[in-house]
């Protein structure tokens, strides 16, 4: 507490910030809620600025880009679902503290996998013992472009933001080559052979993605809250020391983990793949890679928290393409919205961890006895 | 024939170079007051973007364009909107303490939807080419580059920008090394809290650093436009490679502002080789090969980077706090 003469001269600042103990669930939701509105408020002056246009009519277009048909709203959850496949598998890399940026590379190495089986194996082996061949080597493929980091990282501490970072561009190199020769005259692959696509099920071929990524998501919010090993990152992730004077090889669980992260990356490529492109290209990851780090952190890798998220991104995203075609403006305009948006979400986390205690307030509570 | 295809490697790979120089000093001078910015490629895309918007507005509406006020115009508005996108940055991460590295990721978003959207926005319908603008930035040194020959040629051939970005390097040396502000500076970036004890405005040096390194950086987008690009705006991803690049440049160098100059130029010799090796060797050059051939500056900086990990060397290690937010009432 600041001496009372102090403040009679005023020499304290107009306000000062103090931490927060607990916040209810209320005033978190209400925090961000608010957020989240004066964003779209923001949102909203910027695109009558350019399209002159009701705001609200616009907004109205949004909402019906993802909710106006059920074929429409099945295709968010497609996207959903490989933007959070991604966010999950990256979640104990990050939990663990280890840079893992390497997602796209990792996920178009497993996407890769899975399309030469397709080409190579689809019409010579039967569809169970394809679909496989095409499981494990996707998620081999993934495991080991996470593995490699990992490895020197946990040997001779080299730097995984870079290496992860590099091994992106090897992957993209390695499908740009192979799909060169691969296409011949064509412009790309094109749609590969039927045999390894997932089956239609209720109308949609990608039905099968969602259940696996809802399963996945399910799957690491138990590994990471309630296992040994969730422990065991979590640990390693807060301080290396602690870890080791705790008994944990920290070696062993940086490997394990960044096998763990590789692997669901490649399995993310098997369903982006067998489940919804059905070609390869150097862009079939398509920068999820990088915005699942967003997803990842900005949920502190609660993987529920993460649906939430991925899902207001994709919202975002399939509705400012919408305004884009049908105002004929460009489809970047996307990552205005959600850059928007994430700002204010980034910045309503200070209103849960901290308070500002103006001077004058600070007074009254002195008074009331109610700051102590 | 040989000669000539070195020459313009070299020159190739300088060009390139000075565009990630530009990003990484600018991240350089960020992380070494503790701020880790990924948010290099949208500050460079902001940076682009203005810098080319004015100079195109400039010579449209301008009936006898002037250079220097065109190269002037250029600089001064990439370096102020990347600047801007640094202040959001340093506003969300310093004052409002929020998760560093998920804001530079969103300043990425944001700084790349603002520069499509808006070029093609304000220039709809046009072949958006500077072609003045273009001449103008690269202009060479008059006497020097066309009568020493070789010499000439090799070193003194090149336009201002160029030659800005090694001065910014050695001044940011200087500054960092030899300066008692820079070393203010890096006590911020190594521990805070006793930097705060020992009176050093923390807050202060974080927010200059960030919104100065962004302008810096910013700097690179303008030269990718206007120089690297022949002053065609187009929409590519290009820009957003090299700010990761740029990125991995900053712990190439091993945050040393003098090692960006020659680890720039190496980036870009390697990233050119693709196109200048085949001939030199008088091999045919395919898009296969060249697949595998583009695949060559990541192998060796991974070669590198594990190299210099094997080593072990203290020096080369990052800011102690780079990435943690600092909160004087934490302590």
């Amino acid at each position: 507490m600041t001496a009372p003469e102090v403040r009679k001269t005023h020499a304290e600042p107009l306000f000062r910030i103090a931490r927060r103990n607990a916040v209810s669930v209320k005033t978190k939701i209400v925090t961000r809620a608010a957020a989240i509105l004066l964003a779209l408020v923001i949102d909203a002056f910027f695109i009558v600025l350019v399209t002159k246009l009701n705001p609200f009519a616009v907004y109205a277009r949004i909402f019906a880009a993802s909710f106006s048909a059920p074929m429409l709203f099945m295709q968010l959850l497609r996207d959903l679902t490989s933007l959070l496949c991604i966010g999950v598998a990256l979640a104990p890399a990050f939990r663990m503290r280890f840079w893992n940026i390497g997602a796209e590379g990792q996920v178009l190495m497993g996407g890769f996998a899975t399309a030469m089986c397709m080409i190579f194996l689809g019409d010579r082996i039967p569809t169970s013992a394809l679909f496989l061949v095409m499981i494990v080597t996707s998620i081999l493929a993934g495991a080991v472009w996470g593995f490699i980091p990992a490895f020197f990282k946990a040997n001779w501490n080299t730097n995984e933001t870079l290496f992860t970072l590099m091994m992106n561009y090897v992957a993209i190199q390695i499908v740009a080559y192979a799909v060169n020769i691969m296409r011949g005259e064509r412009a790309s692959v094109g749609s590969i052979n039927k045999a390894g696509w997932f089956p239609n099920i209720f109308g949609y071929n990608f039905t099968l993605n969602i259940f696996i990524v809802a399963a996945l998501t399910v799957a690491m919010y138990i590994y990471l809250k309630y296992t040994k090993h969730g422990y065991e990152i979590a640990v390693v992730g807060e301080s290396e020391r602690t870890a080791k004077y705790a008994g944990i090889n920290v070696k062993k669980v940086t490997i394990r983990t960044m096998l763990i992260s590789g692997a669901l990356c490649g399995l993310c490529g098997l369903i982006l793949v067998a489940g919804d492109k059905h070609t390869i290209a150097t862009n079939t990851a398509g920068g999820n890679g990088f915005t699942a780090i967003i997803v990842a952190w900005l949920a502190k890798f609660n993987t529920i928290y993460m649906t939430l998220i991925s899902f207001l991104l994709v919202f975002l995203e399939k509705g400012a393409r919408e305004i884009a075609s049908t105002y004929g403006l460009n489809e970047y305009i996307a990552g205005i919205i959600s850059g928007i948006i994430l700002f204010f979400i980034l910045g309503s986390e200070f209103f849960l961890q901290y308070r500002l205690i103006f001077r004058h307030r600070a007074e009254h509570a002195e008074k009331g006895g109610a700051d102590k | 024939m040989i000669q000539e295809n070195l020459l313009a490697w070299l020159t190739r790979s300088i060009q390139f170079g000075t565009v990630i120089m530009y990003g990484s000093l600018g991240e350089i001078l960020t992380e070494k007051s503790g701020n880790l910015n990924l948010g290099v490629p949208g500050i460079m895309y902001l940076g682009a973007f203005a810098g080319f918007a004015s100079v195109f507005t400039y010579e449209k509406n301008h009936p006898n364009p002037s250079a220097v006020v065109c190269v002037l115009l250029g600089m001064v508005f990439a370096f102020l909107a990347a600047a801007l996108g640094g202040l959001i940055y340093s506003f969300l991460t310093i004052t409002l303490r929020a998760n560093q590295n998920v804001t530079g990721l969103a300043l990425t978003t944001f700084g790349t939807g603002v520069a499509n959207f808006m070029c093609t926005f304000m220039f709809p319908g046009v072949y958006a080419k500077a072609g003045f603008a273009n001449a103008a930035f690269k202009t060479k040194i008059p006497f020097l580059s066309d009568r020493l020959g070789i010499v000439g040629q090799i070193f003194f051939s090149y336009d201002l920008l160029v030659y800005l970005a090694i001065v910014t390097a050695i001044l940011m040396h200087l500054y960092i090394s030899k300066t008692r502000s820079g070393l203010n500076l890096r006590a911020v970036g190594e521990n805070p809290a006793t930097a705060d004890a020992a009176g050093v405005n923390v807050t202060r040096h974080k927010y200059l650093a960030t919104v100065i390194g962004a302008g810096v950086s910013g700097m690179g987008g303008l030269y990718y436009v206007v120089t690297y690009n022949d002053g065609i705006w187009a929409t590519t991803d290009e820009i957003a490679a090299l700010g990761w690049l740029a990125v991995a440049l900053v712990i190439f160098t091993t945050w040393r502002p003098l090692n960006a100059i020659w680890g720039a130029y190496l980036f870009g010799t390697l990233y050119w080789l693709y196109n200048f090796l085949p001939k030199l060797l008088g091999a045919t050059n395919t898009e296969r090969t060249a697949s595998l051939y583009q695949m060559l500056p990541y192998l060796v900086t991974i070669v590198v980077l594990v190299a210099v990990s094997l080593r072990r060397r203290r020096e080369s290690q990052p800011p102690a706090s780079l990435g943690l937010p600092y909160f004087r009432e934490d302590r």
